[in-house]
C-alpha cells in the first residue's frame, strides 16, 4: 500500500493542475489577507474562497484522475494485490496531494500572516472538505463505468452541495416558517458537508450570529465547543462512509 | 494448468462469454482468435480476476481463483492499451512494480536491455510513443518470470525489429515450459509461435484445436490462410463436435 501511495504522489507532485491550484490559492490568500486590515474579515473571505474552490476542484480533479488511471489500475490489479488495498492506496495518494496543495496554498500564508485559533479551524475545515470530496470522487469512479458520465456526476455533486442545497434549505425554511423547525434544520444541515465546513469556522468567529440562520442555530443549541465537535464528527462520517461503500463496491466492479 | 468450466458473463443484455469450457496446459502457446467483440479480452480479464464472472469456475493449478488473489503472482500480463501515470518515468514504473512484488528478488531484464529502454529510462510516460509504451508493458509482463503469460495484442504498434525480439522471447519462454496466452489480429505474427488456436465468436467457443491438426484438415500452410478457409468454408458445420 505504501509503495502505491508513494508513486501516486511522485506522479502528482509533478502534475500541472495541482501546481496551478496551489499557486492560485496562495495568490488569493496573500492578496486577501494583505488587503483587509480586519483579520476576521480576511478569514471570512478566505472561508468563502475555500468553500467555493475546494469542493469543485477536489471532486473534479480526483474523478478525472481515477478514470484516467483505469488502465494502470488494471495492470496493478493483475499483480498479487487485494482490490481493497489498491483502491485505498489510490485514494490516499490523491487525497494527500490535494491536501498538501491546500495547506501550502492557504495554510502557509494564513499561518504566517494571520495566526489564530480561527485560522487553524479554517485549515481543518478546508482539509476535511478536500478529504470528503475526494472520497465522493472515489465513489463516483466505482459506481460509474463511463468517464464522461462520471465527470458529469462529479460536477452535479459539487454544484448540488455548494449551490443547490442552500436553495432547497431556504425554501424549506420559508415553507415551514410557521412551525418550530430549528431541530430538523440542524439535521438537514448535517447532510451538507459544505455547510458543515462553513459552520465549523463560523463557530470560532464572533460573527457567527450575524452570518445567517444556520450559524446562529448551532451556536444557540450547542455552544461553540460541542457544536465544533459535532460538525467535525459529521464531516468524518462524510469521509468514511463514501470510502467504505467504494471499497465494498469495488470488490465486484468489472474493469 | 488453467481449467475453465461453464464460464459465463454478460454486460447488460450482451453476452460476452457464453458457457466457455477450456483447459490449457503448460508448454503451449495458445492463440485466442476471433472477430472484434467475440469475448477474447473478457476471457483474459476473467482469468486475471479483473472481470467477475456470473457463472462458472476458473482454476489455476487446481485452485479456484474466486476469492483468492495471490494466484496472480503466477501471471505476467501485458494489456492491450498501456497507459501509465503521465509524470512517471520509465524507471519509476519499473521500480514501482518491483517494489510491489516483494515476493521476487530476481528479475528477468532481458527485454528491457534488448528494447534499449535503459537509454530512455528517465523519459516521462507522457512523452513516449504508443510503441514505446507497448515495449514497457511487455517488459513488465516478463519481469518476474511467471509461469503463465497473458499477452493482449502484444505486437500491435511495435516496429518489426521489436516485434521479432518479442516473438523470440515468447518462443524461448515456451521452451522453458511456460504457458502463453495470446490474442492478436495479426495472424502472420502468430505463425511461428502458436501451438493451439482458440476460436471464439459472439462469446461462444467455436473450436479449440492444435495448429498441426488444423493445417492438415484445411490443407493450408500459413495460419491466416488456415483461419480464412475455416471462416469461409462450412468447416465449422462439418467439424463441429
Amino acid at each position: 500500500m505504501k509503495t502505491i501511495v508513494k508513486y501516486v504522489l511522485l506522479d502528482l507532485v509533478k502534475n500541472k493542475t495541482i501546481l496551478v491550484y496551489t499557486f492560485i490559492l496562495a495568490l488569493l490568500a496573500v492578496s486577501v489577507l494583505g488587503m483587509s486590515g480586519n483579520s476576521s474579515k480576511g478569514l471570512l473571505s478566505l472561508l468563502n474562497i475555500t468553500l467555493l474552490f475546494v469542493p469543485i476542484i477536489s471532486i473534479l480533479f480526483s474523478t478525472i484522475y481515477f478514470f484516467n488511471s483505469v488502465e494502470f489500475t488494471e495492470l496493478l490489479l493483475a499483480q498479487p494485490i487485494r482490490r481493497k488495498t489498491l483502491i485505498l492506496a489510490e485514494y490516499a495518494g490523491v487525497a494527500f496531494a490535494l491536501s498538501i496543495a491546500y495547506l501550502v496554498g492557504i495554510g502557509l500564508p494564513v499561518l504566517l500572516l494571520n495566526y489564530s485559533l480561527a485560522s487553524l479551524t479554517l485549515l481543518i475545515s478546508g482539509l476535511l472538505l478536500t478529504l470528503i470530496f475526494t472520497a465522493l470522487a472515489l465513489l463516483i469512479f466505482v459506481l460509474f463505468k463511463d468517464k464522461t458520465r462520471g465527470i458529469g456526476a462529479a460536477i452535479i455533486t459539487a454544484l448540488f452541495f455548494t449551490l443547490l442545497f442552500d436553495g432547497l434549505l431556504l425554501s424549506f425554511i420559508y415553507a415551514f416558517s410557521d412551525y418550530p423547525i430549528d431541530e430538523p434544520l440542524l439535521g438537514l444541515i448535517s447532510l451538507n458537508p459544505v455547510d458543515l465546513g462553513r459552520i465549523l469556522v463560523l463557530l470560532q468567529l464572533d460573527v457567527a450570529v450575524m452570518m445567517g440562520y444556520s450559524g446562529a442555530l448551532f451556536k444557540e443549541f450547542m455552544g461553540s465547543a460541542i457544536g465544533s465537535i459535532y460538525t467535525v464528527a459529521c464531516m468524518s462520517f462524510w469521509i468514511l462512509i463514501p470510502i467504505a461503500v467504494s471499497a465494498r463496491k469495488f470488490r465486484t466492479k468489472d474493469l | 494448468m488453467i481449467t475453465i468450466q461453464h464460464l459465463t458473463k454478460s454486460f447488460g443484455r450482451f453476452k460476452a462469454l457464453d458457457d466457455i469450457n477450456l483447459e490449457f496446459e503448460s508448454g503451449n502457446t495458445i492463440s485466442l482468435v476471433g472477430p472484434n467483440g467475440s469475448g477474447k479480452t473478457t476471457l483474459i480479464k476473467s482469468i486475471l480476476g479483473l472481470v467477475i464472472p456470473e457463472k462458472g469456475t476458473i482454476k489455476i493449478n487446481k485452485e479456484e481463483i474466486k476469492t483468492n488473489w495471490a494466484y496472480r503472482s503466477y501471471i505476467g500480463y501485458m494489456p492491450q492499451i498501456g497507459r501509465y501515470p503521465e509524470n512517471m518515468t520509465i524507471r519509476q514504473v519499473i521500480n514501482m512494480l518491483k517494489e510491489i512484488r516483494t515476493d521476487h528478488s530476481r528479475y528477468d531484464e532481458e527485454l528491457i536491455e534488448s528494447f534499449g529502454l535503459p537509454a530512455i529510462q528517465n523519459k516521462t510516460m507522457r512523452n513516449l510513443s504508443g510503441g514505446t509504451r507497448q515495449k514497457v508493458s511487455a517488459c513488465l509482463a516478463f519481469l518476474f518470470s511467471p509461469d503463465i503469460f497473458i499477452l493482449d495484442e502484444p505486437t500491435a504498434g511495435l516496429d518489426p525489429v521489436s516485434s521479432e525480439l518479442l516473438k523470440d522471447k515468447i518462443i524461448r519462454e515456451r521452451a522453458n515450459g511456460k504457458l502463453i496466452l495470446i490474442t492478436s489480429h495479426v495472424l502472420s505474427d502468430l505463425d511461428d509461435i502458436t501451438s493451439h488456436i482458440v476460436y471464439m465468436q459472439e462469446g461462444k467457443l467455436i473450436f479449440y484445436k492444435g495448429v498441426d491438426e488444423l493445417k492438415k484438415s484445411t490443407g493450408e500452410e500459413k495460419l491466416n490462410k488456415v483461419i480464412a478457409s475455416i471462416m469461409k468454408d462450412d468447416y465449422l458445420k462439418n467439424h463441429a463436435n
